[in-house]
């Protein structure tokens, strides 16, 4: 019996350069498509927001996990089971701020940068950025408002990978009017 | 290891924000999705060439032009789509076609015949990379994707002659 359901989840585990590729092949036609980094990086966050919101939801059916009590519970499930489960990596959680409301997420190795080098005239493209519209969009969807953002990244020579996360506002629940 | 719905995510808002960019500019015609398609595909080319160098690195060289096309219905398949090919058909003069009857991005959007108007676009990047390949392994070709009923697939290929 539970080889079985072993063997349904290993089906949904794919070839990750396929992924790695295709999403470089998306950032190489953006930077045909736009002038400037700054839009690529824009563009990239607002595709990175469409998925994140569809995301949870897979998330969520998937993982049996419920709502979190505070932003630590949030972090972790972050790190160690939402991407453990896409990109099959677990991201240190570091630097809280005093208040709690802010985190880094630190990547050792950044699977969608895997065969990457950036040419120098792109050094203010946050390629990765994508990963932040995911985090922003699946949160909001579980009515959390956050910053996302990459403070440091690899690719353009330091020497981690760090998103930092913010936590802005609870999302209140609006209910059209007239609804109960 | 990556998870595939994460792909599919990644293919569903990769084509729509090609086409919602020709379409931004004003009313879409043929042109313009045949544009469209030709960037997706050009994608897909790229994706596949890189697929097939990491694959075939350590793989005896190919005896000829039909144990090429059986890789790439077997393992190249299984790789990048999770299944193999079911059914290759060729007429022995460079035209193969493969059938899929449960290709990988289809099977999300619909099993018969709804939605088959937009099947189109999600078929060009696929296209793209199953070229890509072939030309890495020396056989330049034209690759087409055939729908009749959703999520069953025809991927035409034709060898081009040099």
């Amino acid at each position: 019996m539970s080889r079985q359901s072993n063997r349904t989840a290993d089906n949904k585990k794919m070839n990750s350069e396929l992924f790695t590729l295709t999403y470089g092949a998306l950032v190489t036609q953006l930077c045909k498509d736009y002038e400037n980094d700054e839009e690529v990086n824009k563009q990239l966050d607002k595709m990175g927001y469409n998925i994140g919101v569809r995301l949870i939801e897979d998330f969520l059916a998937r993982s049996t996990i419920g709502r979190c009590q505070d932003f630590r519970e949030t972090a972790d499930i972050i790190a160690k089971v939402a991407f453990k489960m896409y990109l099959g990596i677990t991201p240190s959680v570091t630097n809280w701020s005093p208040a709690g409301d802010e985190f880094s997420l630190i990547l050792e190795n950044n699977p969608l940068a895997d065969f990457v080098e950036l040419p120098d005239n792109h050094n203010t493209l946050i390629y990765s950025n994508l990963l932040s519209g995911v985090l922003r969009g699946a949160l909001e969807m579980v009515q959390m408002a956050v910053d996302v953002k990459f403070v440091q990244d690899t690719l353009r020579g330091d020497n981690v990978t760090e998103i930092r996360m913010k936590f802005i506002k609870r999302i209140e629940e609006n209910l059209p009017a007239g609804e109960e | 290891m990556a998870d595939e719905s994460l792909f599919e995510f990644l293919h569903l808002e990769i084509v729509s924000h090609i086409f919602s960019q020709q379409s931004g500019k004003g009313e879409m015609d043929n042109k313009d999705r045949a544009v469209c398609v030709s960037v997706l595909e050009a994608m897909g080319f790229r994706v596949g060439q890189g697929l097939i160098e990491r694959m075939t690195r350590d793989s005896p060289s190919f005896k000829d032009e039909l144990d090429i096309m059986k890789f790439v219905c077997k393992d190249f398949w299984t790789k990048v789509f999770r299944r193999q090919v079911d059914n290759l058909r060729t007429n022995h003069q460079g035209t193969y076609v493969l059938q899929d009857n449960k290709f990988a991005l289809l099977t999300q959007l619909s099993n018969g015949k709804q939605y088959l108007d937009q099947a189109p676009k999600y078929l060009a990047f696929s296209c793209g990379v199953v070229r890509g390949a072939l030309s890495n392994l020396g056989l330049e070709s034209v690759v087409t994707a055939e729908v009749s009923s959703m999520p069953s697939c025809k991927f035409q290929v034709v060898i081009q002659k040099s």
